[in-house]
């Protein structure tokens, strides 16, 4: 399997991980090592002075795993900015997954912020992985903007609805010049696979190992997936049939008729 | 004196951003702090005065996908 290369930093492992709604910490970190992943992504939130929760980096930080803090809770380019710079400081890495939804509903990103943001940030020397709609046009412009990969969703974030943006996803892994990371909606090890198959360079999933009965297991399962889906595609798939009609891959035992 | 510190009135003794983060035993990781929506590196926390009224943020790190 070839090397994954983000901002010259390279990924033997092309699946990342989100780190929220696990039920512990220590599940969390059992299947962060299980999935074997070198990236995962986390989140920021105001302190409350009379909380004192264990502190969380502790169970993550290894010198093999990239830190990803993502914006999630900022709703516009401007407040993104801000988010960054504080993650920057917090995580004391460049890295940044920006993610900017201000529709709680939906968690649908809003492109035009998003590519506003992105602009901004990429002079600002931060390392950008855009949270996106799979919409291809969008995804040049952010490559265009200095976007280390794009991160075009599979379907609305902890939906575990898989590629409903199938035929998009095709076009901007098609176009894509920097690394196309399928975010969101990936709900089974067979989503990821089929995204990998496809030739998307990485997914990243939160939600469908986080709530699985067995976090652990699940991770695992993603894990095999995703090189599964990976080496199919370096591997070459054959034509997909245009109709029903057979072809024999036997020699239909023509022995007995000569 | 009386500072905003994540939108709520706190008492504090501190007097530049280094003391206030001592004073609330805050995680030496994890942390980052800005004043009047300008954050504040680490390098600047002893520097860097609190003032009557400031209007203080602080977050750290938490799960999120």
């Amino acid at each position: 399997m070839k090397t994954l290369t983000i901002a010259g930093r390279d990924f033997s492992s092309r699946l990342f991980l989100g780190t929220g709604k696990f039920s512990s910490n220590r599940l969390m970190k059992e299947a962060i090592a299980a999935s074997g992943t070198q990236m995962v992504t986390m989140a920021m939130k105001r302190v409350e002075l009379e909380d004192k929760e264990d502190d969380l980096l502790t169970h993550i930080i290894t010198p093999s795993i990239q830190l990803l803090p993502n914006t999630s809770g900022v709703r516009t380019a401007q407040e993104a900015v801000f988010a960054a710079k504080m993650a920057r400081e917090a995580f004391g890495t460049n890295w940044l997954k920006l993610e900017i939804h201000p529709d709680p509903k939906y968690l649908l990103p809003d492109s035009i912020e998003t590519l506003k943001a992105t602009e901004e940030l990429v002079k600002l020397g931060f390392v950008v992985l855009p949270y996106c709609q799979a919409d291809p046009t969008l995804c040049k412009h952010l490559e265009e903007a200095g976007a280390a990969t794009v991160m075009p969703l599979g379907a609305p974030i902890g939906t575990n609805k898989g590629l409903r943006t199938l035929d998009f996803l095709k076009i901007i892994i098609e176009q894509a010049n920097v690394p196309v990371i399928v975010d969101a909606g990936i709900g089974a090890p067979s989503h990821a696979a089929q995204a990998m198959e496809l030739g998307a360079d990485a997914c990243l999933v939160n939600t469908a190992i986080a709530v699985a009965a067995d976090p652990v297991e699940m991770a695992i399962a993603f894990k095999e997936a995703v090189i599964a889906g990976r080496r199919a595609y370096e591997a070459g798939l054959g034509a997909v049939s245009s109709d029903f009609t057979a072809s024999a891959s036997s020699p239909l035992t023509a022995f007995l008729n000569n | 004196m009386k500072v905003r510190i994540n939108h709520k009135e706190v008492e504090t003794s501190a007097t530049n951003i280094l003391q206030l983060h001592q004073e609330l035993s805050l995680p030496s990781a994890g942390v980052a702090i800005a004043i009047d929506n300008n954050m504040v590196p680490r390098a600047e926390w002893e520097n860097t005065a609190i003032t009557q009224g400031a209007d203080i943020i602080i977050i750290k790190a938490v799960c999120g996908g």
